[in-house]
């Protein structure tokens, strides 16, 4: 069985980024960028599951810029075993990533696909659901646990108040949440491997999908700041400032 | 134009964050629909019709409801869909599991957790963990969203009398089934939609000194319990209780964080709180930034005296 990965190049999560001054985006000339840290959990588990021997191929996917090759490449460090770049320049929005997912679906025929339950760039949290729908799978988003038994997917949830269990039949669709597993660190050795790792470049026509836009962002603002507050001394303080100044108890 | 609401309930009981869901529909414009789709269901379809603003409930029945999954509702949801202008759901863990289902099948975008409603196809929400918010404009002639409920004022829950209409049910898909789930039963009030919050950070050290430090400063303070990244985990507080950009956005009128240093993914889940307090021995602590009180102490000392003092 085979397991597809889509992995997303994003602002690495340690970058506080700035809104442009004419509004029009937030500014990532010259910032760190990294893959999104819940699809590095969803390679991990991939190529778990095939250290278990329950998958026998892991193929990374990204959709973007050229420079989503290292991504890719950090993917197979990491351990995926070979690396598909969809490559467009134009913003590519959730709906058109599931589409072109669906093609690639449909072109490898994998049992699973594991993806990162959102970006942290655009926080959408759309693109596996979308890609359950498009394909008309079962989905276990928001994933802590998974397990393949009697040719079932078995998987806990994290959801609001606790955990749910559910079992999909296959192919069925993951999305990761942070409890799932903690990545391994990549090693020089496994960088090295990674470099002859077999990548193969398709543009979105090739995979018939069109690039259409759905949302037009009209501007890109600063958030309301939050001013400091004052220190209070002690705990006798704070206790009268939030009864009698801030009226809060 | 006509807003579907689709419901969170338990099959007795409408969740809160569908409140907040309906208030951004009629800020949308035109009529409210609410579609409760469950089991045994008809309670939770008569609270729905209590609502104010409601115009109508659409009530469908049948087991492959009973435990929301995705499969189904949405495929519910897509079976009613036409007529609409605009499909809105909570951003929970459930209105986000299905929302991006239904606006897929219907070939449009979804707009994620929409904070405002600056016309019927322009939405305010926050990108990169709340460091900026972007102002869209679905070009869609349906609109799905999910609404972030510190965005908007519940809807008062009773007062309203709607219709509630039966529709068919559609068949559950073969494809899912729901196994069991684990939900903590505490009579504290539900993160999201709690007046006061405290939360706790790595800095409490361990699941007991969590239990020990934090749970009393909630009982006096009748406030839920969250939980920094840090701090779930590493095993101190459980998951559904982690505060930030990809766990719970809360709003309350008072925040305690306790021991948390404040990273930007966690400022995003709690900074339009109306009153921050931090308790945090570090003084250069980000927390800090945004509290409108700070104390710079020993938190396994000041939340104790805080607790007496309250």
């Amino acid at each position: 069985m085979k397991v597809l990965v889509p992995v997303k190049r994003v602002v690495d999560y340690n970058v506080k980024v700035r809104v442009k001054s004419d509004g029009t985006g937030v500014d990532i000339a010259n910032v760190k960028m990294s893959m999104n840290p819940f699809d590095e959990i969803a390679i991990e588990e991939a190529v778990r599951l095939r250290e278990k021997g329950v998958v026998t191929e892991v193929i990374a996917v990204s959709c973007g810029v050229t420079q989503c090759q290292e991504t890719l490449r950090t993917a197979m460090a990491i351990g995926a075993d070979r690396a598909i770049l969809v490559e467009c320049t134009d913003e590519l929005q959730p709906l058109t990533v599931a589409k072109l997912l669906k093609a690639l679906f449909e072109k490898e025929q994998p049992g699973l696909v594991i993806l990162g339950k959102q970006a942290i760039d655009d926080d959408c949290n759309q693109t596996g659901q979308m890609l359950a729908a498009l394909c008309d799978l079962p989905q276990a988003t928001f994933a802590s646990k998974v397990e393949i038994v009697d040719g079932l997917l078995r998987a806990t949830r994290e959801v609001d108040g606790g955990m749910e269990v559910i079992s999909l039949t296959l192919p069925a669709i993951i999305t990761t949440d942070l409890r799932l597993n903690e990545p391994r660190y990549v090693t020089l050795p496994n960088i090295m491997k990674a470099k002859k790792k077999q990548m193969d470049v398709f543009k979105p026509a090739d995979l018939g999908v069109e690039v259409k836009s759905h949302l037009k962002t009209l501007k890109v603002s600063e958030p309301p700041q939050r001013s400091a507050g004052i220190k209070v001394p002690d705990v006798a303080t704070l206790v009268d400032k939030l009864k009698n100044e801030a009226k809060v108890i | 134009m006509t807003t579907l609401v689709i419901a969170e309930h338990d099959n007795t009981l409408i969740k809160s964050g569908t409140l907040n869901t309906v208030t951004a529909a009629l800020q949308c414009g035109g009529d409210v629909h609410v579609l409760v789709a469950g089991s045994n269901a008809g309670a939770a379809a008569a609270a729905a019709a209590a609502i104010v603003g409601v115009a109508k409930v659409l009530h469908a029945e049948d087991a492959g409801f009973a435990h929301g999954l995705a499969e189904n509702v949405s495929a519910q949801v897509l079976a009613m869909a036409s007529g609409y202008s605009h499909i809105l759901f909570a951003a929970t863990a459930s209105g986000k599991n299905i929302a991006p289902r239904v606006a897929a099948k219907l070939d449009v975008a979804q707009v994620s957790e929409i904070s405002k409603v600056d016309s019927p196809d322009t939405f305010e929400r926050a990108i990169y963990a709340g460091n900026a918010i972007a102002t869209v404009q679905s070009l869609d002639a349906i609109k799905v969203l999910t609404v972030r409920t510190t965005g908007f004022d519940a809807a008062p829950a009773t007062g309203g009398s709607a219709a509630v209409e039966a529709v068919t049910a559609v068949a559950a898909s073969a494809k899912a089934t729901f196994i069991g789930a684990e939900i903590a039963k505490n009579d504290r009030p539900e993160l999201t939609a709690a007046k006061i919050v405290v939360s706790g950070g790595r800095a409490l050290g361990s699941a007991e000194k969590f239990a020990e430090v934090m749970t009393p400063l909630a009982d006096k303070l009748g406030a839920a319990m969250g939980a920094s990244r840090a701090a779930v985990d590493a095993g101190y507080a459980p998951n559904d209780w982690q505060v930030g950009q990809t766990g719970k956005i809360v709003a309350p009128q008072l925040y305690v964080a306790c021991g948390i240093s404040g990273a930007i993914q966690h400022l995003a889940g709690m900074k339009d709180s109306k009153v921050i307090v931090a308790i945090n021995k570090d003084a250069e602590a980000p927390i800090f930034s945004v509290a409108d009180y700070g104390l710079e102490a020993d938190l396994f000392v000041a939340v104790p005296q805080l607790v007496a003092a309250l």
